[in-house]
């Protein structure tokens, strides 16, 4: 009974967060929103008995993700408002539960039809997070690695991207054409 | 109603899936596409933890930990892109953005 | 003997791809002499396969390779030399040669001179294959091959804007009769079943009348259409556009004869329906009479002896349609000799007089040319048919056939004919070489033509004088294969009288002719005359309005028809459709284009929206594949 009322209260509790941060125009609120939503879902994944994924989802998407937007949030002027040229309403709410539907139908479709055989079964007794241990290192060992290396990827690319005079290259420059530089600086910042 | 089961998960992930949609088409603002686009990714991890729930198998909740990584990852370049349109253009809005047009 | 055969016939081609090589380097000699020695070698080899066919009376018969071979048709290259055939040859080589040499001096100065010879011995090439074929297919490859070789030869001088406007009408008058002859051919295919000479005509007896008839009436349009007989007659008188060496070969000797070959050759059908050999007869008389009427007033030198051979085309058609096939093709052998003669001395007075062609403005040639006016007198003689020239054998038999049949009608269109042939042959020769020198007037200087020129027109001379005395091996050696049907009279009193009595009437219209033309006081014709004037004389020389009737009710009517095919239907239908599948296609191009805006959000609607449709698509098929035996059920049970 209470697995209901969690899950019909957090279920509303999403579903509203969601819809704010799809549907305002002004940006901050809509990050706010956003990042309950986050916290919200991992709510979720603890009715599911998926704890290390509940805490993953905390730390990484609520946390880090969100941190994220919010520095990309100072690029903007948050208190005005974001303008939006404004579509055809029927054709994207039509197009959109559509297009859900659709996606849950066909991937649904063969889990409700038939028997399914679990490919990696849980054992009894075990915490979740060990046996998350268990599979991730030994079956999913390759995408763990792979995934690694991505997110190392993507680091690197956010700092060239992002940053400033990348251009140079300070452990591969003279002393002297250091000097230059900072007396340049100096210049600049008087 | 009051035994939970897969269906209602799967009705959840739906309808936040129609939620992400929505957003990705009507925002006009790259920030806030990408913010539709987490939206859309969550209630895919959603759906694929309520399954590997239900039929005690932990192929679902990999799958979403290896989602969540990827999402991380998308928005560090996805961030790192937007930031280096704003400093060009000083705009992020996507009405500007059409010069690959055909 | 194989190898004369193939010698005689490949010869031409040989000589002709030769010249054909220096088609476009500026003039040599060699392009001219060695086409000329070629054709030396195949009269060789057409002499030496004469004198086996008529020593021997074996004939050669080779299939060269096949051709065609479909279900039940068969169609071999094949290769016949039999006593008509090889008759054939010895006029077609003999003449080519001497006109090829004689062509060497006339062209001397002409820029496409290595050009002529191609086309010339292209020429003789195909009417080689037209006389030797053994079936209906090879002569029909033969007789295309002529037409387009005189439509070449006839157009020489594309330049001249009537030049290549009378080698249109020539081909094309040929086209329309070939069309004749292909549904002839078609009808000998589809009743006998083969093409091959001897088979089909084995077949013929065995057929009905009515088809027989059919198939005799289309063969003789296609020789019509050849042999230039009335209606489709006004090409040849046109075709003296060409350069006369042209003339001399193609219009006097070998492709204008061609019609009567595929008559002589087709011998065996046409004895089965002897009422289309009377109408052939009949339509040869009138021809031999209407040419030789157009002939009497016309100031056009080449055209007169145009209108000769055409009249003289009338005269074998009339004896083949009587029966008496072995006759036309000897009638045909001399006319070809002497009116390649004619026409030859005229192309030397041609040259001599800078390209005049009107009589009236020559006289008295004959103190400057004399080699020349004596080839033609003795042409124009043998052609006015007195003894004992050859002309004479021929022409006279011809007359006897129309008599001893009880053709009388015919037999009085002929004889008055003959009268007429006798006074416009020796008009023209009158005006040209005696008389008052009146081309001094015009300020020319005419001289002989080269020495060479006259040696090589020697040949066609003495054959003039001296081809009524093969009369007689000629006509055992051609009944091998022809009916040897003999003409004659029924008294021998009769006989004189006929033979005095056309000797006579004939001198006197030669010597009218003298008599009326030789006068001092010829002037040149400038319309003002009485004669002129005259209803008759403007009816003669305008041909009987016929071309002009061709060109006002059939040319115009037919242009017309043509303009509104080309720009109503060609352009708008045809054109059209064409271009407007092409312009629906890139219309499409271009309205889809719009989709690709570059709006980032307007690509993810569309995104979505082809995602749900692929979805859907998937959806459908996942469910009908899922009940498809339902929906076999169910739709057994509409009735589908």
């Amino acid at each position: 009974m209470f697995e209901a009322i969690a899950f019909y209260l957090f279920a509303f509790l999403t579903i509203a967060m969601f819809y704010i941060a799809v549907s305002t125009s002004q940006a901050l609120y809509a990050l706010s929103a956003l990042a309950a939503g986050m916290i919200f879902i991992s709510a979720f994944f603890f009715i599911l008995g998926a704890d290390f994924l509940g805490a993953v989802q905390i730390v990484v998407y609520s946390g880090a993700v969100m941190a994220l937007y919010a520095f990309g949030m100072m690029f903007f002027d948050t208190t005005r408002e974001v303008k939006e040229k404004q579509g055809n309403k029927a054709i994207i709410i039509g197009l959109s539960s559509l297009a859900a539907l659709m996606v849950v139908v066909i991937v649904a479709a063969p889990i409700v039809g038939n028997n399914i055989e679990a490919l990696y079964p849980m054992t009894e007794g075990a915490g979740n997070t060990q046996e998350v241990g268990m599979v991730l290192f030994t079956k999913y060992l390759v995408p763990f690695e792979v995934a690694a290396v991505m997110l190392l990827v993507a680091m690197i690319a956010g700092i060239v991207l992002a940053g400033k005079k990348m251009d140079l290259s300070l452990t591969l420059m003279s002393d002297s054409e250091l000097m230059i530089m900072k007396e340049e600086d100096k210049k600049v910042n008087l | 109603m009051m035994e939970i089961g897969l269906n209602h998960y799967l009705v959840l992930s739906t309808i936040l899936f129609a939620i992400g949609l929505v957003g990705v088409m009507r925002r006009k603002n790259l920030l806030m596409l990408f913010f539709a686009t987490e939206i859309l990714l969550n209630s895919v991890n959603i759906s694929f933890a309520a399954i590997s729930h239900y039929y005690g198998d932990l192929t679902g909740q990999m799958f979403a930990f290896f989602v969540i990584a990827i999402a991380a990852s998308e928005v560090a370049v996805g961030l790192g892109l937007l930031i280096v349109w704003h400093k060009k253009h000083n705009n992020i809005d996507l009405d500007n953005m059409s010069s690959m047009r055909g | 003997m194989e190898l004369f055969l193939y010698t005689a016939l490949f010869s031409p081609l040989v000589g002709s791809l030769f010249a054909a090589l220096f088609g476009a380097s500026p003039k040599t000699k060699i392009a001219g002499i060695v086409p000329s020695a070629l054709l030396g070698v195949s009269l060789l080899s057409s002499t030496i396969l004469l004198i086996l066919v008529f020593t021997t009376g074996h004939t050669l018969h080779v299939e060269m390779m096949t051709w065609m071979a479909t279900g039940d048709l068969y169609i071999p290259f094949g290769f016949v030399v039999d006593q008509v055939s090889v008759v054939m040859m010895m006029v077609v080589t003999l003449v080519s040669t001497v006109v090829h040499v004689y062509a060497i001096g006339y062209m001397d100065h002409d820029k496409g001179f290595n050009r002529f010879f191609s086309y010339l011995s292209a020429f003789v090439f195909s009417m080689m294959i037209l006389v030797m074929s053994d079936n209906f297919a090879g002569l029909f490859i033969g007789w295309e091959g002529v037409g387009l070789c005189s439509w070449l030869l006839i157009g020489f001088w594309y330049h001249k804007e009537s030049a290549s406007w009378a080698a249109n009408e020539a081909f094309i008058m040929n086209r329309i009769a070939d069309l004749g002859m292909l549904i002839g051919i078609f009808l000998v295919y589809w009743n006998t079943g083969t093409l091959q000479y001897d088979a089909a005509f084995a077949a013929m007896p065995g057929l009905d009348v009515a088809t027989l008839t059919w198939i005799g009436i289309f063969l003789f349009i296609g020789a019509m259409g050849k042999s230039a007989q009335f209606p489709l007659h006004t090409w040849l008188a046109d075709a003296m556009e060409g350069p006369t060496p042209v003339s001399a070969l193609i219009h006097a000797a070998t492709m204008v004869t061609a019609g009567v070959y595929l008559v002589v050759r087709s011998s065996p059908l046409y004895e089965l329906i002897p009422n289309v050999g009377l109408f052939i007869a009949s339509l040869g008389a009138f021809v031999a009479l209407f040419a030789a009427s157009m002939a009497l007033v016309n100031r056009d030198m080449k055209r007169v002896i145009a209108y000769s051979t055409l009249s003289q085309l009338g005269y074998m058609f009339a004896a083949a349609g009587l029966g008496a096939y072995w006759v036309a093709l000897f009638h045909l052998m001399a006319h070809a000799f002497f009116k390649a003669l004619l026409f030859l001395g005229a192309g030397n007075v041609m040259h001599a007089m800078h390209d005049e062609l009107d009589p009236f403005k020559m006289g008295g040639l004959n103190k400057v040319m004399k080699g020349t006016f004596l080839m033609m007198t003795i042409a124009s003689v043998a052609l006015a048919g007195i003894f004992p020239l050859a002309g004479f054998f021929s022409k006279d038999l011809i007359l006897e056939v129309a008599f001893v049949n009880h053709h009388y009608v015919i037999y009085a269109v002929l004889l008055f004919t003959a009268a007429l042939t006798a006074f416009y042959s020796f008009r023209l020769v009158a005006l040209i070489f005696h008389g008052e020198e009146r081309y001094k007037l015009f300020g020319i200087h005419p001289h002989e033509a080269y020495k060479f020129m006259l040696v090589a027109m020697s040949p066609l001379l003495l054959l003039a004088v001296i081809a009524g005395a093969f009369k007689a091996g000629y006509f055992d050696m051609v009944t091998k294969l022809l009916p040897a049907t003999e003409y004659h009279v029924h008294s021998a009193a009769t006989y004189w009288i006929m033979t005095i009595g056309t000797q006579l009437l004939v001198g006197l219209a030669i010597f009218y002719a003298y008599k009326k033309y030789t006068r001092k006081d010829i002037k040149v014709p400038d319309g003002t005359s009485k004669m002129e004037n005259s209803f008759v004389y403007k009816l003669l020389i305008n041909q009987y309005y016929i071309p002009y009737f061709y060109e006002e009710y059939i040319v115009k009517a037919y242009r017309e028809l043509s303009e509104v095919f080309w720009t109503k239907i060609d352009q708008k239908v045809v054109d059209g459709t064409v271009d407007g599948i092409a312009n629906v296609l890139y219309q499409t191009g271009e309205k889809t284009r719009v989709m690709q805006s570059g709006n980032l959000s307007t690509m993810l609607k569309w995104m979505v929206a082809g995602t749900v449709a692929l979805l859907s698509l998937a959806v459908v098929f996942g469910l009908a594949a899922r009940y498809s035996g339902e929906i076999k059920i169910f739709l057994s049970g509409l009735g589908v």
